[in-house]
């Protein structure tokens, strides 16, 4: 049934509605890529074979629903129970009887299912008072977790597509760009570019043929939002890209999903079929007269090709290489015709921004980032996962407040943001307000939106060199820069972490580091001596221990470093024995256990498991003062 | 992807409108749709570059044709940019000297001299911007392939595409699929012939020519018997159409020859003209 109408879509949300409304009792099981890895699908099973075993004992209008990412992947697999709103983590298939009849049926809580607060020791059984869930605020991500994305009517009866409504019906493409002015939306790629001027600079262009394409490509190492919003909520990404293209005026778009995303495909390419069925997508756009289809293209594992230029010759069917960008893409974009490209969040954004109003969206937020942004908190943190917050949230309310603080409780060092090409942020700058402006003053910056917290077990010449090895990898070659540039940085980080740096290192470093920003041709080279430079610029200390003094202060460089275990501490448990993977200490139980260094190759997997810190590292040279080879 | 639309928007013939701006200080004019690069080798400003070439779409791959640009209204902030690929613009001020653009154009050239250190062209636009020896890694395999791309792109130009860049990073290199002989490969030279430092091998032999690891049967100038192009070549440039098949018969020394015998006859058989005379 194609809608054709407004009255038609206002009876198309009524009855999706009363659906919804008539299904008062539901089982939300988390079905995201994280839940998923962790038995979740067979959990659904469980739960949903269970109700139907017991039959007429269950409360009639009891739904099992599959929903996408919660975000609190760290305690998958989750189940929600609503309408009381109890959130169990790490649910087990063969917790599902109980759950259906303690829960379910009797109306009571499981206790030891109930997320526990780390920080003050008790349960929480309501999903919005857990604090990693009470200090969001979700917009991008609204519908994520409460809708099936399988079900374009449970995603309607949530609001979808109320935003492309009010845009189509009752507002003209100008007004549609004013209301994201208003809203002062800025690309959640990264970069922050603002939205409005992109969309009227395409507006503008000549030529009847124009794209809107959403860049799905997320692929800096710990990130994972965009993939999510695909997953769990479709439909937020199409009904945004739809007002994109009637604001620009294009008939035509793109979905370019990363091939490792292939849950996202299969959700996307069900909710583009629901939506065209619909009439929310295609010829006549709810009765309008408005044409637009989206088509999915899959990329094919470049990290490069999450750069705009270079996704667009993917697309094109070329090599994914990126090239100048000195005629904009909305003048000259996708097969040289204008073409507004935007990240996944950016798209997920619109049609809340549209529903809701650009001024509520501009109430959020600091003075030039407004609204909330995505953010995938991972690293040595309690409570990783993927959470939403208004910008402006300190790194302290993120880290501590949402994530729980440091795991082990062990020293922040450092907090990694905006990916491979971000930056490193030391504890003292913990009280930045998080938005594009300050990151970027910090050294690091937005980018994709990962959040990888270092505790004091980390080098940060060692970060610095990981880093420099996944984007040499990545690196397309094209300019000399980045590709020759790349090489021979990480040359010399390979020397710095074994002990072989010299003196002046560091002021090549520098220069080399200057000679890409100013020299590559595109973004990725551009940035890549980001992690370098911002840990130069707050942990040069250790990058002088390490050429000057051959020593790694973190203890964790293994050709700098011995391990050792202190005998007023070591309780004789035999983990750290059990543990070596080569051997290399011996002891008995209840007794003193001793690391030989003649066979020991400085992991550190001891030091990680030792229940009593009784292991201590300290710099390998003074192993020669000892006396051992 | 038409000829005529790049070379429009390349040599700046589309519209017409001449555009003045000002490089090193020098002022020049330029049409509307020439790049940075042609005004400043039209104002006798030297600017060193490596990939470009005036026949083929601009790349952006060598980086050394970095220049600054502002205007007045700008207040003093400028944008660096590369000359080849950023369009001239009315009014426009470039410096292809500035200290960030020396240093720069420094370090690119250190980082090509450490993948080419035995590469002459290398050495010596190297040399000229004051690197005697790579203040890097010098590459243990040394290669006299800067990576360009001409080869390829000349390739693709011609509609041809039997090689390409292939692999990422520092492992990217030209290559036919699958590092063998290339199926579309025409012999035609154009890849060996436009390469700048001349890394492309060939041989061409008493009746046939091997390029890319594969062997061409030769076309023999009917005249004069030398084997002057591969058959592949007359095959694929007469099968495209504009060129019979006849203009490969002679090759082009006896063509030569045969245009001047044709002048000399027009010549004599018209009063007031004597030719070598």
């Amino acid at each position: 049934m194609r809608i054709e109408s407004e009255q038609a879509f206002q009876r198309f949300v009524a009855q999706a509605r009363k659906r919804s409304s008539a299904r008062s009792r539901e089982v939300l099981v988390c079905c995201g890529t994280g839940c998923l890895a962790n038995g979740s699908a067979k959990v659904a099973e469980a739960l949903a074979a269970e109700l139907a075993k017991r039959g007429s004992d269950v409360p009639v209008a009891t739904f099992t629903k599959r929903t996408g990412c919660h975000g609190f992947c760290e305690r998958g697999p989750l189940v929600v129970l609503q309408p009381q709103g109890v959130l169990y983590t790490r649910v087990k298939p063969r917790d599902a009887a109980e759950i259906v009849e303690k829960s379910v049926i009797g109306g009571e809580v499981i206790s030891r299912l109930v997320y526990k607060d780390p920080a003050s020791g008790q349960r929480i059984p309501g999903y919005a008072e857990v604090p990693f869930y009470q200090r969001q605020t979700r917009v991008a991500m609204r519908n994520i977790g409460r809708i099936d994305p399988a079900d374009i009517e449970d995603a309607v009866a949530h609001g979808a597509y109320a935003g492309l409504a009010k845009a189509l019906f009752t507002m003209t493409p100008e007004q549609v760009i004013e209301e994201i002015e208003v809203a002062g939306l800025r690309g959640r790629g990264g970069a922050g570019f603002p939205t409005a001027r992109k969309w009227r600079s395409c507006r503008a262009a000549t030529g009847d043929r124009k794209f809107v394409v959403c860049n799905g490509d997320e692929g800096d190492p710990g990130a994972f939002k965009d993939r999510s919003i695909m997953e769990g909520d479709p439909h937020s990404v199409i009904e945004g890209m739809v007002i994109g293209a009637y604001a620009v005026g294009a008939h035509e778009g793109f979905i370019y999903v990363r091939d490792e995303y292939p849950l996202a495909v299969v959700h996307l390419t069900l909710a583009l079929e629901q939506a065209r069925a619909r009439g929310l997508l295609g010829a006549n756009i709810l009765g309008t007269g408005f044409d637009f289809d989206i088509r999915i293209s899959r990329g094919g594992g470049a990290f490069v090709c999450g750069e705009s230029s270079a996704l667009m010759r993917s697309l094109e069917g070329k090599v994914g290489e990126p090239r100048a960008k000195y005629v904009h893409a909305t003048e000259r974009g996708l097969f040289d015709l204008p073409t507004v490209l935007n990240n996944v969040e950016t798209w997920a954004d619109v049609g809340a921004i549209l529903a809701r109003g650009g001024a509520w969206f501009a109430s959020m937020g600091t003075a030039k980032s407004k609204g909330t942004k995505a953010f995938s908190l991972v690293g040595k943190v309690k409570n990783t996962g993927l959470i939403e917050l208004p910008m402006g949230t300190t790194l302290r309310e993120i880290i501590y407040g949402i994530g729980g603080g440091v795991l082990g409780d062990r020293p922040f060092k450092a907090v990694q943001t905006g990916g491979p090409s971000g930056g490193c942020v030391p504890e003292s700058l913990l009280d930045l307000p998080v938005d594009y402006e300050k990151l970027t003053e910090a050294g690091s910056m937005m980018g994709s939106g990962g959040m990888i917290v270092m505790d004091d077990r980390t080098c940060m010449v060692e970060v610095a060199r990981y880093f420099l090895q996944f984007l040499t990898e990545e690196s397309c070659g094209k300019c000399i820069p980045c590709r020759e540039g790349l090489h021979q940085m990480l040359a010399i980080f390979e020397d710095l972490v074994a002990g072989r740096g010299k003196s002046g290192d560091i002021e090549k470093i520098e220069r080399l580091a200057r000679g890409m920003q100013l020299g590559s041709l595109c973004e990725l080279g551009k940035s890549a001596p980001n992690p370098v430079l911002s840990t130069l610029r707050y942990f040069r200390s250790e990058y002088e221990a390490h050429i000057e003094r051959r020593a790694c202060p973190a203890g964790i460089c293994r050709e700098l470093t011995a391990y050792e275990i202190v005998e007023t501490a070591c309780n004789g448990c035999h983990a750290c024995f059990k543990v070596c993977p080569v051997g290399a200490i011996t002891g008995k139980i209840k007794e003193l256990h001793v690391i030989h260094h003649d066979t020991c190759i400085s992991c550190g997997a001891c030091f990680d498991v030792c229940p009593t810190q009784a292991i201590r590292t300290f710099p390998k040279k003074e192993l020669a003062e000892r006396g051992v080879a | 992807m038409s000829l005529g639309k790049e070379m429009g928007t390349q040599a700046g013939e589309k519209g017409g409108r001449m555009l003045s701006l000002s490089v090193d200080g020098k002022s020049v004019q330029v049409r509307e749709g020439a790049f940075v690069l042609e005004a400043a080798r039209a104002a006798g400003v030297e600017i060193p570059t490596l990939c470009h070439h005036p026949a083929l779409e601009p790349y952006g791959g060598c980086r050394l044709c970095l220049v600054d640009v502002t205007r007045p209204e700008w207040g003093g902030w400028c944008k660096l940019v590369i000359a080849c690929q950023f369009p001239a613009e009315e009014g426009l001020l470039v410096h292809t000297a500035t200290e960030r653009v020396v240093e720069t154009r420094r370090v690119v050239l250190d980082l090509l001299l450490a993948r080419c250190p035995e590469t002459p062209l290398v050495q010596e636009l190297a040399r000229r911007h004051g690197i005697e020896q790579t203040s890097y890694v010098a590459n243990p395999e040394p290669t006299d392939c800067i990576l360009c791309a001409l080869c390829t792109r000349v390739c693709d130009h011609l509609g041809i595409s039997a090689i390409a860049t292939v692999n990422r990073g520092i492992g990217r290199e030209v290559a036919p699929p699958w590092g063998e002989a290339p199926p579309d490969c025409i012999g035609c030279l154009a890849c060996a012939e436009i390469c700048p430092t001349s890394c492309i091998p060939y041989e061409t032999s008493e009746g046939s020519r091997t390029i890319w690891g594969k062997t061409f049967e030769m076309l023999r100038c009917t005249r004069c018997g030398r084997a002057h192009v591969t058959v592949a070549e007359a095959d694929f440039f007469a099968g495209r159409g504009g060129v019979p098949r006849s203009y490969f018969e002679l090759c082009d020394a006896c063509k030569r020859k045969e245009m001047a015998a044709t002048f000399v006859k027009l010549s004599r058989g018209a009063a007031g003209f004597s030719v070598g005379a």
